[in-house]
């Protein structure tokens, strides 16, 4: 028999690289909280909010039940914290509200593999392979491995999972679990999310072409894929794993037949795309 | 001829320097960057360059149009290579050609500058050891930092995006 799957969505959090409470950031006209919100409560038992105490009066947080931390400033792990003490026959779908691509479908999924009998179910990420902690599943038993790493001195819920037995899931939309934490992000995030909304873009083909080192990491000077990325980002994030490509977005540019462009530039069939890391000619 | 082009042969400075050539121009300078056996405390045997050529040519073409708008010079002419390259050849070439000695001079300088920074050519470099590296690329993916530093001349050039080491 295995424990009543609960939500708790991570609020409390500072949002210093943002610069404004986070929670309160609006993608296609709605706060990112009550977006998070919506797309955990069919899928849960009960939802709650996870708060600092002075954030109880919040009214957009005290819409919802809430957990108060139970430790000042441990950050997320404080807040998993909480709610594994507060409802102990619970396990705990554990969602951060920072991110503006998850969908029910990446949910379900989680959902579908969980495993009652490890510490917890979480994605593998796929930009560093490690656990994904801020969307994953809690079991019951994962207060016992929380309060061990927090004995420790350490913080990191991500550490964490990554000394647990949890069973890793691979995402399939590779960007689902992208977080939002600067004014560039939010920004990049916003003209993703705002402008194309959520219609999915049939697969068509598209031109790579590769040079340099990432030429030498793909193995190859050119290919023909067919992709349903809305934009170079998203093409990117697809082709990275599989092909092998080690730079990171941020050092590189992007052409779109073979004119510089934006990574959000939107894609269309036949379109040539083109990565460019950082150039020394002379 | 197109102002801004690629070449896969050695440079012939001389024909290189007569396109330039105009009796209205009295003042003429030239650039001409060649490849040294050493960077960064490594010793360099050769070079290969790569470029992304049809992007590379309208943004060279770009900013030979700048430097004319800029600084009033009649004529300007910019060669880089591609391929292969011994120590000491020419991997690229500037010559500007003006009234006055100031302008070719200021424009030289501007055009080398903007091709280094905004055009998509690539460097690799083979050192002594038998180690080779792509220039401004290989220790940003090695140590998966310089964040900062892949974005630091953005804000002065919209085109830039080199790690502001091999200026």
């Amino acid at each position: 028999m295995s424990a009543p799957l609960y939500g708790l969505l991570l609020a409390g959090g500072r949002s210093k690289r943002m610069q404004r409470d986070k929670a309160g950031i609006e993608y296609a006209g709605q706060p990112q909280l009550l977006r998070a919100m919506q797309l955990l409560e069919p899928l849960v038992a009960r939802a709650f909010v996870s708060v600092r105490a002075e954030q109880l009066h919040d009214p957009q947080r005290a819409a919802y039940e809430c957990i108060v931390d139970v430790f000042a400033d441990n950050g997320p792990i404080g807040g998993i914290h909480a709610a594994l003490r507060a409802h102990p026959q619970a396990a705990w779908l554990v969602l951060a509200c920072d991110l503006p691509f998850l969908d029910a479908a990446t949910l379900q999924q989680l959902i579908a593999a969980r495993d009652p009998q490890r510490v917890a179910t979480a994605f593998r990420s796929s930009h560093d392979g490690q656990p994904e902690p801020l969307c994953a599943i809690f079991e019951p038993r994962a207060a016992a491995a929380i309060d061990a790493w927090l004995a420790t001195g350490k913080q990191c819920p991500r550490g964490m999972l990554g000394h647990a037995d949890v069973a890793l899931l691979t995402l399939r939309a590779p960007q689902a679990l992208d977080n939002v934490n600067s004014t560039a992000e939010y920004a990049a995030a916003r003209a993703r999310l705002d402008g194309g909304g959520t219609e999915p873009v049939a697969p068509r083909r598209l031109q790579v072409q590769y040079f340099a080192l990432l030429r030498e990491q793909a193995g190859r000077n050119a290919e023909t894929v067919t992709s349903s990325a809305r934009d170079a980002r998203e093409l990117y994030e697809e082709l990275r794993g599989t092909r092998g490509l080690k730079l990171r977005p941020e050092q590189l540019r992007v052409a779109v037949n073979d004119e510089f462009a934006e990574w959000t530039q939107p894609l269309a069939a036949g379109d040539t795309v083109v990565f460019l890391p950082p150039v020394a000619g002379g | 001829m197109t102002d801004f082009r690629f070449s896969a042969a050695p440079l012939d400075t001389q024909a290189l320097r007569a396109e330039l050539a105009d009796p209205s121009c009295g003042g003429y300078a030239a650039f001409e960057g060649w490849v040294r056996d050493h960077n960064e405390g490594q010793r360099v045997t050769r070079l290969e360059y790569e470029a992304f050529a049809a992007l590379a040519e309208r943004e060279g073409a770009r900013v030979i149009a700048e430097a004319r708008e800029r600084f009033g010079i009649r004529r300007a002419l910019c060669v880089h290579r591609v391929g292969a390259l011994e120590l000491g050849e020419i991997a690229v070439w500037v010559g500007a050609a003006a009234p006055h000695r100031d302008e070719a001079f200021q424009a030289c300088r501007y055009i080398i500058d903007e091709v280094k920074h905004r055009l998509p050519i690539w460097k690799k470099e083979h050192y002594a050891s038998g180690d080779s590296g792509w220039v401004n690329c290989e220790r940003c993916a090695a140590d998966g930092g310089h964040r900062a530093g892949a974005h630091e001349r953005e804000s002065a050039h919209q085109h830039g995006h080199d790690h502001g080491k091999h200026r």
